[in-house]
């Protein structure tokens, strides 16, 4: 009996002071902050103001503080082999120092017993809003900053301006076993802005989230999204959404040229900077990553080619529930699929989801993620998981337990770039880690323990070690004592 | 030639289905009635649809279909008290939701949704095959959205689906909803105005059709359908998520002697005492922790299994919001139970809970909800733990008939299980 408005907003989020605004049809001015740099006068900071790669908000985050640790007698889920049975692991100095049969135990070390728990690499989402869709997120916009709906192309906004430390659903990802996500701007537009990817960690600004060196994203969505939020204005249609795509990478492959021209020969006054074709350039130059909201088959067969005429490479395509139909198509071209369990029907494009999705795409050879699009199911993808696994099953094509650790391990770190440091438990990586109370596909499971980069920031055996945002601090309950 | 073989295999599947008058024996299984112990090794006797006899020592008839359930459990149809299965088809095509009604004002008390039930709806065989056997309907908006009725997913018409209706009236409490919604204290003086004129509409009903009282705060047909609900006939259910709200519920509930139940109540288990001493049954989930309104700041998953500890009876419901269990993922109501489990209920009562609990609640117990005899055969053989996502619903009876037509959904699965040779080209 709860009609949540989430229900209807999968995949668009779009609420409806959005598609207001969007029925203003806005004239799509270059940004103010753009403009303005056009008079920047350039000397010896050439470079520093107008090149693309500039960093202008870097990472603060650095790892917490952290003991070595060893967990003993316990399951491992590796993401990168076979099961360890009664197994050990090791975090120093933040990395995964062994992992194996036995491993060597530091003195000073923080000894667990895992008995009869499971350890999966920390849990990583390529489809999060959180933060930027932030709560109490009722009655309007105070905290819903997902959606630049004003033009159908922004890519010159970047999600992680709108992204808000103190939301509380932070620390219930953590909690979730959840230590790496991708934020995305909303699919309300046809190239949407830039993602940033985050460490579900503490911290009182967003620098101090963002993962060090990982590649930026580009959001961009498909289908019905866009068509509807600017039917008054265009595009109104799929082939309006198409040629939306086309008209702006004409322009960024322009833009590439000349910047990359004056970047080569430095002759005369560097041309100016725009934000939005900036990042598009980026894309071009392979050093933005292409995340595609898209549910149809047909659509996405349809940005396969666009991308090939441009000449980017589509990272992932983000729900996909159609995604199996195409399954070949996606493993030929190397795309991920960022899919649901069983998410459908709440709009057309969503009417032929089965749960068999995943099965089907990891059957293919397609690299499959888990992904949420949903604070609550980002809790939870070890269920979402478990539920895809036992469809494959059940439609005789089995999936094995490994092969679904994968899918909100390794192969999202895959999509996000960062599969050379987190996302699975080998020698040298990060120490993102998840210690579970049972096999983490049971539905009695839960993460008992979660470190980020080695350092044991969720604890579920001791509310000392449970992360409360400030705007909890006093208005949430804090869920302890006067319970029987 | 091809499309006429698959006529005939068609005929052969329906086949068992059409002579489900019959008697089944359902042995050797791990059988919980619900509402009584479990038993291990037990039978489950069908006959004619209904259910003759549950035991370790059932007298098996001769010509009884026997059922080997060995190594399986064995449970009542799963009864999901929050959807609106048959109502929405696709969520964002206007021309199949039928959940809403426009009503006056926010109130549409006499609307009722089962007439708009549309049962060829490709969500109801998911459900179904997955073991949800009953469903309520609820619709949704407004202050007084309408009434609530309970559906059965026996394949058939709309008319055959009618397990029982109404049910519960169905009515919402909270915050200010948009720029002009109006404050908590406006929306219960206005439903007790309404509550106050359904009293005079019941006492002046002759001045009334003469036009001889004043204008009373809602129209002729929403008075009429409030009059079960003073009678205390009908219940009514009460949308809150903040305790105080809630409590504000259980105050006008008391003072017009309404037959209260709680949906939602996310911060229930803060007055869990209360609602116990009240005897007030709620519906939640056990997968919400968010506090995505200032009305849900204590939301947290073991709301369920505090209030079931209180001694509330508990039907839980989906909550989580996100995968739209009230139609395309009804099927997903053991899996809430699952985690209610995690945060604190008891299993035999999670299981009571998306069975009995629910057909209790909803004045269905008489029939469904339970394997006793004299109750209607809806039953399921589950591979293990029905709360389980590696347990899968084997066989599915409905009124002693097996359902076993695949969905929509697996039509698909089958078509690109292995890619048709048409399709062979992307």
């Amino acid at each position: 009996m709860r009609h949540s408005a989430l229900a209807l907003a999968a995949g668009l989020v779009a609420s409806a002071g959005h598609v207001c605004a969007a029925q203003e049809s806005t004239p799509p001015t270059a940004p103010a902050s753009a403009r303005a740099t056009d008079t920047v006068r350039v000397g010896p900071m050439l470079g520093a103001l107008s090149t693309p790669n500039a960093d202008p908000f870097p990472s603060t985050y650095r790892p917490f503080a952290s003991r070595p640790t060893v967990i003993r007698n316990v399951t491992i889920f590796t993401a990168a082999g076979p099961t360890i049975r009664n197994g050990s692991i090791l975090l120093r100095d933040g990395k995964i120092a062994e992992v194996g049969a036995t491993v060597s135990a530091p003195a000073d070390a923080l000894l667990i017993d895992g008995a009869g728990k499971y350890v999966t690499p920390g849990i990583i989402d390529t489809h999060s809003h959180i933060g930027a869709g932030g709560v109490p997120g009722e009655n309007g916009t105070q905290t819903n900053d997902v959606n630049e709906a004003t033009a159908p192309v922004t890519a010159h906004v970047w999600v992680e301006h709108s992204v808000w430390p103190q939301d509380a659903q932070f620390p219930r990802t953590l909690a979730g076993g959840v230590t790496t996500i991708q934020v995305l701007p909303g699919s309300a537009n046809l190239i949407g802005g830039r993602s940033v990817v985050l460490k579900v960690v503490p911290s009182r600004t967003v620098q101090g989230m963002k993962f060090p060196g990982a590649k930026y994203g580009l959001k961009m969505a498909c289908g019905e999204n866009p068509k509807r939020v600017y039917a008054q204005r265009g595009p109104s249609t799929r082939m309006g959404n198409v040629a939306g795509y086309r008209a702006a990478w004409i322009q960024a492959e322009g833009y590439r040229r000349r910047w990359d021209k004056w970047n080569a020969d430095k002759k005369g006054d560097p041309p100016s900077r725009d934000l939005g074709l900036e990042t598009l350039a980026e894309v071009l130059r392979g050093n933005i990553l292409v995340h595609n909201h898209c549910y149809r088959a047909d659509e996405m067969a349809q940005m396969i080619d666009i991308a090939k005429e441009f000449g980017y490479r589509i990272r992932s395509f983000h729900h996909g529930v159609e995604a199996y139909k195409i399954a070949d198509l996606l493993a030929a071209n190397d795309i991920s699929a960022s899919v649901w369990a069983d998410w459908g029907a709440f709009k057309l494009e969503a009417a032929d989801a089965v749960r068999g999705n995943m099965a089907l795409l990891t059957k293919a050879g397609v690299r499959t993620i888990m992904h949420s699009d949903d604070a609550s199911g980002e809790q939870r993808l070890n269920q979402e998981a478990a539920k895809a696994m036992a469809e494959g099953n059940r439609i005789g094509v089995p999936i094995t337990e490994e092969e679904a650790v994968k899918w909100m391990t390794i192969n999202p770190a895959w999509a996000l770039g960062i599969d050379d440091r987190t996302g699975s438990l080998q020698q040298g990586k990060n120490a993102d880690v998840v210690l579970w109370s049972g096999n983490p596909f049971s539905v009695y499971s839960r993460p008992e323990k979660v470190w980020v980069d080695g350092a044991m920031l969720f604890d579920r055996l001791d509310p000392s070690q449970q992360w409360r945002t400030d705007f909890e601090l006093g208005f949430v309950p804090a869920n302890r004592g006067g319970v029987k | 030639m091809r499309a006429r073989m698959m006529i005939v295999v068609a005929l052969v599947a329906a086949a068992p289905s059409l002579s489900g008058a019959q008697t089944i024996a359902i042995t050797g299984g791990r059988v919980y009635p619900v509402s009584g112990p479990m038993i291990e090794n037990g039978t489950v006797l069908i006959r004619d649809g209904q259910i003759v006899a549950v035991g370790s020592s059932v007298a098996i008839p001769a010509d009884a279909q026997r059922i080997d359930a060995t190594g399986k459990v064995v449970t009542p149809g799963l009864v999901n008290a929050g959807t609106q299965l048959g109502l929405v088809e696709i969520g964002a095509v206007v021309g199949t939701r039928e959940s809403s009604a426009r009503g006056r004002d926010g109130i549409a008390a006499a609307f009722r949704p089962w007439e708009g039930l549309n049962p060829t709806s490709v969500l109801i065989s998911p459900a179904r095959n997955a073991g949800i056997t009953t469903v309520l309907i609820a619709p949704s908006g407004g202050l007084i959205s309408g009434q609530a009725g309970i559906i059965h997913l026996v394949p058939g018409s709309a008319t055959d689906m009618l397990l029982r209706t109404p049910v519960a009236m169905v009515a919402t409490l909270g915050p200010a909803r948009g720029p002009n919604g109006m404050p908590r204290a406006e929306t219960i003086m206005r439903l007790r105005e309404i509550l106050d004129d359904a009293r005079v509409y019941r006492t002046r009903r002759a001045d009334f059709e003469r036009a001889q009282t004043r204008t009373l705060a809602a129209s002729r047909l929403d008075l009429e359908a409030l009059l079960p609900v003073l009678d205390g006939r009908l219940p009514m259910v009460i949308e809150a998520d903040k305790a105080s709200d809630i409590e504000a519920a259980m105050r006008v509930a008391k003072e017009y002697n309404l037959k209260l139940i709680i949906a939602g109540g996310a911060e229930a288990w803060q007055i869990a005492e209360k609602l116990s001493a009240a005897r007030i049954p709620v519906l939640t989930g056990a997968m919400n922790n968010i506090p995505e309104s200032f009305s849900t700041l204590g939301q947290r998953q073991e709301n369920a299994g505090i209030l079931s500890k209180a001694g509330v009876p508990v039907s839980v419901v989906g909550n989580a919001g996100g995968g739209d269990e009230e139609a395309f993922n009804v099927r997903n109501v053991r899996y809430e139970a699952g985690n209610a489990v995690a945060y604190g209920m008891d299993w035999n009562t999670a299981l009571r809970s998306i069975t009995l609990t629910p057909a209790e609640t909803f004045g269905v117990a008489d029939r469904v909800g339970s394997l006793a005899p004299g109750k209607m055969a809806d039953v399921v053989i589950w591979s293990g733990d029905p709360l389980e996502f590696a347990s899968q619903p084997e066989r599915v009876f409905i009124r002693g008939r097996q359902v076993n037509e695949p969905s929509r959904q697996d039509l698909l699965e089958q078509r690109y299980k292995t890619l048709p040779p048409n399709y062979r080209t992307p």
